[in-house]
C-alpha cells in the first residue's frame, strides 16, 4: 500500500462534504470497487439489453390474460414465505441467543440444517408423503374407512400454501443465521441498560434488540425474498402460477427471450423498489456499536412453559425442514441403492465441493473489499455500482445465465476477432464453458449474499473506529485487518456459509455454463428428478445435503466462537 | 486462526478446477464430438458408448435445457458443439429459425430416416416418435367412450380428465397440431374444453397422470406412449407397475387424421468444427443397432424401417400416425402458448 492511497482514503469517510479533487478519488479502494462491480453488472445489464432487442409484443397478450393472476400468485407467495420465516428465523436466534433452555447448544447448529435441503427436494419428498397415494393419506383411509378423494378433505400438497411450506421451511435459516450473528454482536450493554431502565425481557426485545438488528434482518428477508422470486422448481413442480414460471413460459414454449427479459426486469425493478423503500423507511437511522464493551451474553434462564414452548418452537423446523425429509431421502437411498451409488457421485460431490468453496471464499473477499471501498470512500456513484452489482441474486438463474454467456461470447468472440485481425492467431473462447464461467455466474448472482451481510455488519461499526486507528497511522489496509476484519468475523464467515450453500444446490447456472462432460451433484440430481425418479439420484440428493451441511456446523461453530468476548471457557452463563 | 487455514485450503483445492483446461481447445483434436444435449444423460449414454465403441471417437457431452439456443447464439462461430440433441420438434425449429444449424447429407441417413421425418435441406434429422396417446382406465371407461382428442373436449368427460401443464412441449405441440389441422377458433374451442373437463389442476409429468387414473381422481390422461412402457417394466419402481396395469392404451382419431406423433432428432450445428464425426453419429444414433436401443431401453418408435419394436410396444399394435408436417406444427407453437394462457389452462 503507497502513502498516497493511505492520505487519499483517509480525508473522506471521517470529513464528509471536505473538498474533493480527481485524484482524491482515484485510488485502489474506488478503482478496485468500481471494477468489479462493473464486471459483475455486464450480464445484469445484458439481460436489460437483451429486453430491449425488438420482438413480438407480448405485454397487451399477457396482460389481458395470465399477467394479473402470476402478480397476484407471486404476491401472496412473497408475503407468506416472508411472514414465516421471518417469524420463525428470528423467534428461534434471539431464543438460542439469548434465552437459556434445554437443547439450546444444539439447537444453534441444528437449526441451520434446513438450508442445506434444495427446495425442490423437499417439495418432492412432502409431495410423496402428503398426496393421495402417500402413507398420511393412506393412513387416514384405513383408520376413518374412507374410500375415495370425495369422502374427506385434505390439503393439496401440490398448491400455493404448499409452496409457501416447503420455501419457509428451507429458507428461514437464512434470516435465523444473520439475525443471529446480529444479536450476537450486540453489546450486551444496551440490553443490560435497557433493563436497568425498567424495560422487561419481551420490551426489550422489541425496542431495543430488534431495531439494533434490522439492518441484518431486513438483509435476511430480502435474499429469502429473492430466492422466492428466482424459484423454478418448486413452482413449476407444483403449478403454481408465479412470476418466474410466466418469464420461462415467454422464453421457451413462446421462444421470445426479449419478452422473457423484459418480464426480468419488470422483476428486479420490483425488487429495487422494494430496496429502496426499506432503506426510505430507515432514512437517516444509523445503528452503530457505541461501547466496545462485550461480555458473555447473560442468558435468560427461561422455566416452566416458557421452556417447554422454546424447545418446541425450536424442535419443529428442524424436524420438518430436515430431519424427516433427510429419513425418507435416506430411505429412498437404501431401497436404490444399487442404482443411485456409483463411483460417479463421488466426483460430481468433488466437483460440488470445490466449486462452491472457491466461490465462496472469492465472494467473501470481494463483498468485504466493495463494502469496505463503499465506507471508505463514501461517493454515491461506487454505493450506487456496488448496490447494482448485487442485483444479481433477484434476477431469475437461468435468465441471469443467459446474461452471462452474451457477456463471455462477446468478451471471447472481440479477444478472438482483436487477435486475428492483428497478429493472425485465433483464440478461439477463452472463458465460454469453462469452470471459470461457471464461477463466474455464481459470483453475479450470489455476490448480494457476502455483500450484503458484510455491509450490514460493517455498518454496526461506529466511524470513531476507523478515525481512532487512522489517527494513529495505520492506513485503510492495515485498519481493516486490524479493526474491522475481526470485528465482522463472524457476519463474514456467515456470509461465506451462505454462498457455500447456495452453490452447492446452485443448478440452472451450472447447467446453462458449464463445460463438456462436467456435473455437479444438482445437476446430476437435476436428469432424475426432471423425470420425476428422485428415487435413483436419492443418494446425491443426500450428497448435496450432507456437503452442505459439513462446512455449516464447522463455521456455525466458529461464529459462535467469533463473537467479541467470546472467550472459549467463558462461555458458559 | 483455525478458520483463516481452513478457508485457504479450500481456496487452495479449487485452484487447479479453475485451470482445468478449456475444451475448446479439446474439440479441435481428432476423433471427438461434442454434443448439446436436451437429453438426459442417463438416456443417451448407452447409445454414446456404443457409438464410441464403434468408432473410436469420443463424444464430449453438456446436458442442458433452457438457455441451449443463446448459448450457441453467443458463442458464435467458435462454438465448439458440433451436433445437437433434441426431445421435441419444437426445439428443432427454433435452433432452424435462429440460423444455428447448417445441413448435412449422406446417403445412409437418407436410406434410415423417411423424408417425413427430416428436414428438406437437412437441417435436422428424426431419431425416433413417439405418439401422444390417450390413457383410460379400464373399468370407468366405457369401450367407446373416447376414441379421439376431440371426445376429452366434450361433456361426457366433465371431471374426468387429467394432463400436465399446458404450457409443456408435449402439450404445447399438440395444441399446435390441432391448430394446424382445424385451425385457431377450433383449437381454442377444444382447449378450453379440455380445461373444462379436468379432474384437477395440471401438474405433475405424464406418469403422474397415470397414476392419478389408477389413484381414482380421474378417468382419462394423456401421456407418450413410451412412458407406458417404462411403468409396465419398472423394476426399481415397482408400483408403477400397478399404474401402468389400471390404463388401458388408446391411439386417438385413428378414423379420420390419425394419432398426433412427435420425434427427437439431432442437428449439425453451423459453426461444427468436427461435421464429419457428427455426421457419423447422427448415422449411428439412426442406424440399425442404436435404433434397436432406443427401442429396448426406451420403449420409443425407431424411425427406420424394419428395426424390431420392443415387445410391449408391438403389443399396443399398428396405428395410424398422423403425416401432417412436423415443422409446419412447430410453426404454430407460439400460438398454442397463447391459447394455453388465454383458456387458463393450468389455473
Amino acid at each position: 500500500m503507497t502513502n498516497e492511497a493511505a492520505t487519499a482514503g483517509i480525508s473522506s469517510p471521517l470529513t464528509p462534504g471536505a473538498k474533493k479533487d480527481l485524484w482524491s478519488w482515484v485510488n485502489v479502494w474506488s478503482i478496485g470497487t468500481v471494477v468489479i462491480a462493473v464486471a459483475v453488472m455486464v450480464p445484469i445489464v445484458a439481460v436489460i439489453f437483451i429486453g430491449l432487442t425488438p420482438g413480438d409484443d407480448i405485454w397487451s397478450h399477457l396482460a389481458s390474460t395470465v399477467l394479473p393472476l402470476y402478480i397476484s400468485t407471486t404476491l401472496q407467495l412473497m408475503i407468506g414465505v416472508g411472514a414465516g420465516t421471518l417469524v420463525i428465523g428470528v423467534g428461534t436466534a434471539w431464543l438460542v441467543s439469548t434465552c437459556r433452555f434445554p437443547g439450546r447448544r444444539i439447537f444453534e447448529w441444528a437449526l441451520l440444517l434446513p438450508m442445506a435441503m434444495p427446495a425442490y427436494v423437499i417439495a418432492y419428498v412432502y409431495t410423496d408423503i402428503l398426496e393421495y397415494a402417500g402413507p398420511v393419506q393412506g393412513l387416514l383411509r384405513d383408520m376413518f374407512g374412507w374410500t375415495i378423494k370425495r369422502d374427506y378433505w385434505f390439503p393439496e400438497i401440490r398448491s400455493l400454501g404448499g409452496a409457501v411450506s416447503m420455501m419457509t421451511l428451507v429458507l428461514y435459516p437464512y434470516v435465523y443465521l444473520l439475525s443471529r450473528a446480529a444479536f450476537m454482536e450486540q453489546s450486551v450493554c444496551v440490553l443490560e441498560a435497557s433493563r436497568v431502565l425498567g424495560r422487561g425481557p419481551w420490551r426489550s426485545f422489541f425496542s431495543v434488540a430488534l431495531p439494533l438488528a434490522r439492518p441484518a434482518i431486513v438483509i435476511g428477508v430480502s435474499l429469502v425474498l429473492m430466492e422466492t422470486l428466482n424459484d423454478f422448481g418448486t413452482v413449476d413442480f407444483f403449478a403454481v402460477s408465479t412470476f418466474t414460471l410466466g418469464i420461462y413460459d415467454v422464453w421457451l414454449n413462446m421462444n421470445n427471450v426479449a419478452g422473457a427479459a423484459q418480464l426480468a426486469g419488470l422483476l428486479l425493478f420490483f425488487v429495487v423498489f422494494l430496496v429502496v423503500a426499506e432503506r426510505f423507511a430507515r432514512r437517516k437511522q444509523r445503528f452503530h456499536h457505541t461501547t466496545s464493551k462485550y461480555k458473555a451474553l447473560p442468558g435468560y434462564q427461561l422455566e416452566g412453559g416458557a421452556k417447554r414452548l422454546a424447545t418446541i418452537g425450536c424442535t419443529l423446523p428442524v424436524v420438518f425442514g430436515f430431519v424427516l425429509p433427510a429419513l425418507v431421502l435416506g430411505s429412498y437411498a437404501v431401497i436404490h441403492f444399487e442404482a443411485a451409488a456409483n463411483a460417479e457421485v463421488y466426483r460430481y460431490a468433488g466437483n460440488s465441493f470445490l466449486l462452491s468453496s472457491l466461490t465462496a471464499f472469492l465472494a467473501v473477499v470481494i463483498g468485504i473489499f466493495m463494502a469496505y471501498g463503499v465506507r471508505l470512500r463514501n461517493e454515491k456513484i461506487v454505493k450506487f455500482m456496488a448496490r447494482f452489482a448485487s442485483l444479481g441474486y433477484a434476477v431469475p438463474g437461468s435468465v441471469l445465465a443467459v446474461g452471462v454467456l452474451v457477456s463471455l461470447g462477446a468478451l471471447d468472440n472481440g479477444i478472438d476477432g482483436f487477435m486475428r485481425q492483428n497478429f493472425g492467431i485465433s483464440t478461439g473462447l477463452l472463458f465460454s464453458g469453462t469452470i471459470a464461467a461457471v464461477t463466474f455466474g455464481y459470483l453475479v448472482r450470489f455476490l448480494a449474499l457476502s455483500f450484503g451481510s458484510v455491509e450490514a455488519s460493517l455498518a454496526k461499526i461506529t466511524p470513531s473506529m476507523d478515525g481512532a486507528s487512522r489517527s494513529l497511522g495505520h492506513g485503510p489496509f492495515s485498519t481493516l485487518r486490524r479493526i474491522h476484519i475481526p470485528l465482522i468475523r463472524g457476519s463474514a464467515l456467515t456470509a461465506a456459509m451462505l454462498v457455500f450453500v447456495d452453490c452447492m444446490k446452485e443448478l440452472p447456472m451450472t447447467m446453462i455454463l458449464r463445460p463438456f462432460n462436467f456435473h455437479t451433484l444438482a445437476t446430476y440430481v437435476h436428469q432424475y428428478a426432471s423425470d420425476e425418479q428422485l428415487g435413483e439420484a436419492s443418494l446425491a440428493a443426500l450428497a448435496i445435503v450432507v456437503f452442505g451441511i459439513l462446512p455449516v456446523i464447522v463455521l456455525s461453530f466458529a461464529i459462535t466462537k467469533s463473537r467479541p468476548g467470546q472467550a472459549g471457557e467463558g462461555r458458559a452463563p | 486462526m483455525k478458520i483463516r487455514v481452513f478457508l485457504v485450503a479450500l481456496f487452495l483445492t479449487g485452484i487447479p478446477g479453475m485451470i482445468a483446461p478449456p475444451p475448446a481447445a479439446e474439440a479441435a483434436a481428432a476423433g471427438e464430438v461434442n454434443l448439446y444435449s436436451y437429453r438426459q444423460p442417463f438416456l443417451m449414454n448407452p447409445l454414446l458408448n456404443a457409438f464410441t465403441q464403434e468408432t473410436g471417437i469420443k463424444v464430449n457431452m453438456v446436458y442442458l435445457k433452457k438457455g441451449m439456443l443463446e448459448r450457441l447464439k453467443a458463442e458464435g462461430a467458435n462454438s465448439p458443439a458440433d451436433l445437437v440433441l433434441t426431445a421435441d420438434i419444437g426445439n428443432l425449429h427454433n435452433l432452424v429459425e435462429a440460423g444455428l444449424l447448417q445441413p448435412s447429407k449422406s446417403d445412409a441417413l437418407e436410406s434410415n430416416v423417411p423424408a417425413q421425418f427430416r428436414h428438406p435441406q437437412g437441417l435436422w434429422y428424426g431419431l425416433t416418435t413417439r405418439a401422444r396417446i390417450i390413457f383410460a382406465h379400464k373399468k370407468r371407461v366405457k369401450p367407446g367412450e373416447v376414441i379421439t382428442y376431440e371426445d376429452l373436449a366434450k361433456p361426457h368427460m366433465k371431471g374426468r380428465v387429467c394432463t400436465r401443464s399446458g404450457k409443456h412441449v408435449y402439450n404445447v405441440s399438440l395444441l399446435a397440431w390441432m391448430i394446424a389441422a382445424k385451425g385457431e377458433a377450433a383449437a381454442e374451442q377444444w382447449a378450453r374444453g379440455v380445461k373444462a373437463n379436468l379432474a384437477r389442476k395440471p401438474q405433475g409429468n405424464d406418469r403422474a397422470q397415470v397414476k392419478a387414473v389408477f389413484q381414482g381422481e380421474c378417468d382419462v390422461a394423456l401421456g407418450n406412449t413410451y412412458y407406458m412402457g417404462k411403468m409396465q417394466t419398472n423394476e426399481k419402481s415397482p408400483e408403477q407397475k400397478k399404474w401402468a396395469a389400471a390404463v388401458s392404451v388408446i391411439f386417438p382419431n385413428q378414423g379420420d387424421r390419425g394419432t398426433h406423433i412427435n420425434i427427437s432428432g439431432a442437428g449439425v450445428t453451423k459453426g461444427a468444427k468436427n461435421k464429419a464425426n457428427a455426421v457419423r453419429l447422427i448415422e449411428f444414433l439412426s442406424g440399425e443397432a442404436a435404433q434397436k436401443i432406443y427401442a429396448e431401453d426406451n420403449f420409443e418408435y425407431p424411425i427406420k424401417a424394419g428395426v424390431r419394436l420392443h415387445p410391449i410396444v408391438a403389443g399396443w399394435g399398428k396405428f395410424k400416425a398422423d403425416e401432417t408436417n412436423l415443422a409446419k406444427i412447430a410453426e404454430h407453437r407460439t400460438q398454442a402458448t397463447r391459447i394455453m394462457d388465454k383458456v387458463r389452462f393450468d389455473n
